[in-house]
């Protein structure tokens, strides 16, 4: 193999597909320079001396006989002090660096660097001549935003080595060499920055199990179908379903560190929604602007189609960066299935053999391997620590199909399944999440967390809600045939107080600045009175009340409303209303007692 | 477009469907504009699909008819379709190509702009939300249209899109009565749809602050590919260079798909759903999502795409594609169109996903959004309860569920129901809501905060 980069031409052009001969040399997946305009490439497959190129630009105007150049290096992320609160294409190059040098629309071939190079971080060293340090060791601090430390790491894959120089506490740009290091590969200067290629995971010590939710405040999701730290969620749904908006919402309330939000092939004014509003919106645990902890990458669906790929894994390698400091990291990516088009697309370019629905047959594979790339582990280094990356993928299925490869293929590999229904969109139940067909593998693993920190009901609770929505599915069907009317009173309490929970747990409204977000212990505290709410009922009925006494009460009106009546700071209004809700039951029963003496 | 300079080539290998391979081409670019010459002297025009070493596979927009491999030239004028704008360009009338159809020269160029266009960056997007009352009840009061926003009607045929179109173009003001100049794209469309375009602009005034390109169904098919694109290109120029507020009518996109179908069928792609292209998501967002408003510019393109749904299916894949790119959908029915309704708007199918921000205190008024939650929430148990009382008699149900009957039918009759000609303000809008949500008991409206119940509502209040 050949040491310099490999210089070929172009010999066919097809969309973002190219081929290019005079190759020899060039490796896969490196990344390659494509044309007069330097667009970026990188090589998807070889054959002899010919390289098979996917183009990250607009090839328009491209023609065979230009120069292709090979850069030796795959492609890589820039990790280091500066990512947070930047928006990026799938390529890591900043958005609004780009819109300052070419305009408004996105030209081709514009080389910007991922990081700020030239500004000066205040950096305080933790690591002193003669230290020992390794792969994913802290080699000081640099305070990225108000509410995030960015502890500088050494690349995963530094061998054990000695510290022989360290740079005191001070301000450094990123190119500086703060420590240098002696080791089995001589002498290395380490800078507040590394590169590390995004189609390789980064390396950890060990996995820990799921056992502490991510919350994300959306009642639905944390109460009925919980995601966990380092676990995967698939989010599908047809369009309009809320899908987005759900995502938004996660990326928004999630108790995570830093979340990466990757908008993969969705709409241009999604993307600019979260970077108007993310300064503005504060986040509930520190309350510090949203921006200060977020990192947008945005490939839009009229960008290049190649770059959507990358831009999932530029997305995954900046989380599992932030994860290897030590920190909780959501990755959301919106959506999966345009990935996977784009795969499809590229493909089908070079007229390789199709699976299912024409997407290539190594589609299940990649999708294991990023989802396989989320987890609660005990990160590389010195000192210890644990650190945890969360996928939620929104999947796009064509006609709201749950039987098309991605969704299918997706499910195999993710344990949290929140399925959006078209149905309750149309009705405008949202978040339009189908309680019947979703479910949470991470039910028991979380239910020790729950108890210990909020309540030692949850379970219970949850369970007993649970059934009651399960058993008005089962009575829809004759209520079809029927009509209400024809059930006894003990059924009809059921349909009531699903109805209520629908309207007063289920649905969220993630534009009420009340109702948007719900602590756990307000969503214990809501529950709970559902919970009793039929519990009473029921027993209220076996005693001899009627139905309409049940729906007569004061407190069946109110349930829909508390959702976003009662604020965080005033929970205690929770408690006044199960006071209220006992007395009135208490009354109502000494009234049936009177009746029946 | 008259030719210039170029290389040329007459060795023309094969000919199939739309496209031609031309052989000995030394580089031809992607993309690359591509005069044909017969031997009778027409041209015609095409772009290149594919390039290699010695050879260019080209579509031809007007189509092979007549086209033999023997005795053509084709010029490879190096550059892409571009289209020539000025402020001149207001008030005429173009083909799918932009070529002049109404006898004056073509405007002579400030510049000729590149008809593919460039993605907006995202950082460089203003996030729409100025309000945009068209004067049509259930859209300003349920599907609100802000200014930047990509809106289509999903419809079916017979169903009068066209109509709800027009009287969109025609009554469509921000507040402070800014006029909107529209741009109309015809994509292989009726001789008559197009008139009645055309007829309906004149007769509002606003023909001379419009723009038109006619790729009418009698025209050539691959033509449609670039009519989009042309179109938003002038759009583009209007808005960001004029700063002007621009609507773009799009109709109909169904045809401009099954364009892209022909030639991908032509280039024996390997299909995705129902035949299309496995890129067509991809590729219909290169037109949507040519609509926004861009920071620091006065102008914005707002898009009302129109497509008619296959046998209504929509989840056919073109309506479901440009669901996942568009802000939304306008959704007719033709249940409510048999019933007489005029506009026959679905609403439960319905969505502006924009509405949010364009809504509320100083912008419409302060209950906007809560009204609409709650219309679509008793409008949508109405239906349900409908098709219940269907199967089960009305006997079968409560008091409160006959309530919902009559607001349901009550809904359809007064709010959604309006003339052509009829333009109703936001407020006159928002009352009419009130006046058929009064039909429900006070304890139905879950989704209205006290305070505007208390000083809207006009049923009989619950005590206290």
């Amino acid at each position: 193999m050949g040491s310099a980069p490999p210089k070929g031409r172009v010999i066919w052009v097809s969309g973002p597909a190219v081929k290019a001969d005079g190759m020899s040399g060039a490796r896969m997946y490196e990344v390659v320079s494509v044309g007069e305009d330097r667009l970026i490439g990188e090589v998807i497959k070889l054959q002899g001396d010919t390289a098979f190129i996917q183009v990250y630009e607009s090839t328009s105007n491209l023609r065979p006989g230009e120069p292709v150049e090979g850069t030796g290096r795959p492609l890589s992320a820039a990790l280091g002090p500066g990512l947070i609160g930047s928006i990026f294409d799938g390529l890591q190059r900043p958005l609004n660096l780009i819109a300052d040098m070419v305009g408004p629309f996105v030209k081709r071939g514009v080389s910007v660097p991922s990081l700020p190079m030239g500004k000066k971080w205040h950096y305080v060293p933790a690591v002193k001549p003669g230290d020992e340090v390794e792969g994913g060791s802290v080699l000081g601090i640099v305070q990225e935003t108000p509410i995030l430390e960015h502890r500088v790491l050494s690349p995963p894959d530094l061998p054990r080595s000695r510290v022989v120089q360290a740079e005191p506490e001070g301000d450094y740009d990123l190119e500086h060499p703060v420590v240098t290091v002696e080791g089995p590969r001589g002498r290395e200067e380490l800078r507040l920055y590394h590169y590390w290629p995004v189609r390789q995971k980064r390396p950890y010590r060990s996995r820990l199990p799921p056992t502490v939710p991510l919350l994300t405040g959306q009642r639905v999701l944390d109460t009925f179908f919980p995601l966990a730290k380092g676990g995967t969620a698939a989010i599908p749904g047809g369009f309009g379903t809320g899908k987005t908006v759900t995502l938004h919402q996660l990326s928004s309330w999630a108790d995570a560190k830093v979340v990466v939000h990757v908008g993969c092939g969705e709409r241009g004014n999604e993307m600019t929604e979260v970077l108007v509003k993310f300064p503005e919106l504060k986040d509930p645990y520190s309350g510090r602007p949203l921006m200060e902890r977020t990192v947008l990458i945005a490939n839009t669906s009229n960008m290049p189609v190649a770059a959507r790929e990358a831009s999932i894994y530029t997305g995954v390698t900046i989380a599992e960066y932030y994860r290897d400091m030590g920190y909780d990291v959501l990755m959301v990516a919106d959506s999966t299935s345009r990935w996977a088009e784009a795969l499809r697309e590229i493909s089908g370019r070079l007229e390789e053999m199709p699976a299912e629905e024409g997407f290539p047959p190594y589609l299940a594979s990649r999708l294991a391997e990023f989802y396989e790339r989320a987890g609660r582990v005990e990160v590389l280094g010195r000192p210890e620590r644990t650190g945890s990356v969360t996928i939620a993928g929104a999947v796009s299925p064509p006609g709201a199909d749950f039987t098309e490869p991605v969704t299918t293929h997706t499910l195999r590999f993710v344990r949290v399944f929140w399925a959006l229904d078209t149905g309750l969109a149309y009705s405008r139940h949202y978040p339009a999440i189908n309680w019947m067909l979703s479910y949470s593998g991470y039910l028991d693993s979380v239910q020790g967390w729950w108890e210990g920190n909020v309540d030692k009901d949850w379970r219970y609770l949850r369970d007993r809600a649970y059934e009651v929505l399960q058993r008005e599915d089962a009575l829809k069907d004759i209520v079809r045939l029927l009509g209400p009317e024809a059930l006894p009173d003990e059924e009809k309490l059921v349909l009531d107080v699903a109805r209520l929970l629908k309207l007063g747990f289920l649905q969220q409204n993630a534009y009420d600045p009340v109702d948007s977000y719900a602590s756990p212990r307000k969503q214990v505290a809501l529950l709970r009175l559902f919970v009793e709410f039929y519990n009473r009922a029921l027993d209220a009925l076996d005693k001899g009340a009627r139905i309409e006494d049940v729906r007569a009460t004061k407190v069946a009106s109110l349930l829909p409303r508390l959702r976003y009546e009662v604020p965080e700071d005033q929970l205690e209004r929770l408690e006044e209303v199960r006071k209220q809700l006992h007395a009135e039951f208490d009354a109502l029963l000494s009234g049936v007692v009177k009746e029946v003496v | 477009m008259s030719s210039w300079g170029g290389v040329e080539y007459s060795s023309i290998r094969e000919i199939r469907g739309p496209l031609m391979v031309v052989e000995g081409v030394d580089r031809a670019a992607y993309d690359e504009l591509v005069e044909i010459e017969l031997q009778s002297g027409e041209r015609r025009l095409g772009r290149v699909l594919e390039t290699g070493l010695g050879m260019a596979v080209v579509q031809v927009f007007e189509g092979t008819t007549g086209l033999s491999t023997r005795g053509l030239r084709a010029r490879f004028l190096g550059k892409v379709l571009e289209m020539p704008v000025s402020p001149d360009v207001l008030g005429r009338v173009f083909d799918g190509l932009g070529r002049p159809l109404d006898g004056l020269p073509a405007p002579v160029g400030e510049s000729r702009l590149d008809v593919n266009g460039s993605p907006i960056n995202p950082a460089s997007r203003d996030y729409p939300e100025d309000f945009i009352q068209t004067g049509i009840s259930v859209i300003d009061g349920m599907l609100t249209l802000v200014r930047g926003q990509k809106l289509p009607i999903f419809s079916g045929s017979g169903l009068p899109h066209n109509m709800l179109a027009a009287q969109i173009a025609r009554q469509a003001t921000v507040r402070g009565g800014e006029e909107f100049a529209v741009v109309f794209a015809a994509i292989g469309v009726q001789h008559d749809e197009a008139e009645f375009f055309r007829r309906s602009l004149e007769e509002s005034g606003a023909l001379k602050r419009s723009v038109l390109f006619l790729n009418l169904a009698d025209n050539p098919a691959m033509e449609r590919i670039m009519t989009p694109r042309v179109a938003l290109t002038v759009a583009e120029y209007l808005a960001f260079e004029l700063d002007m507020h621009v609507l773009v009518i799009l109709t109909d996109m169904t045809n401009y798909a099954e364009a892209l179908r022909e030639i991908s069928a032509a280039r024996e792609e390997v299909p995705g759903r129902k035949g299309y292209p496995g890129y067509l998501y991809t590729d219909l967002a290169t037109i949507y999502e040519r609509a926004g408003r861009i920071k620091g510019k006065k102008g914005s393109i707002t898009q009302l795409p129109i497509l008619t749904m296959p046998s209504d299916d929509i989840t056919h894949p073109i309506p479901d594609l440009s669901g996942y790119i568009t802000e939304g959908q306008i959704v007719l029915s033709r249940e409510l169109h048999r019933k007489g309704i005029y506009p026959p708007v679905g609403v439960l199918m319905s969505l502006s996903r924009l509405m949010k921000d364009g809504i509320g205190e100083g912008k419409t008024r302060a209950d906007h959004q809560e009204v609409s939650n709650q219309l679509y929430d008793a409008y949508s148990r109405a239906v349900d309860l409908r098709t219940l009382a269907e199967i089960i008699g009305r006997g079968g149900l409560s008091e409160v569920d006959l309530k919902y009957l009559e607001f349901g039918d009550a809904f359809e009759r007064t709010f959604l129901s309006q003339s052509y000609n009829e333009n109703r303000s936001i407020e006159r809008t928002l009352d009419l809501a009130w006046e058929v949500l009064s039909i429900l008991p006070e304890g139905e409206l879950t989704k209205v905060k006290r305070a505007n119940i208390e000083k809207y509502y006009r049923g009989r209040r619950e005590g206290g």
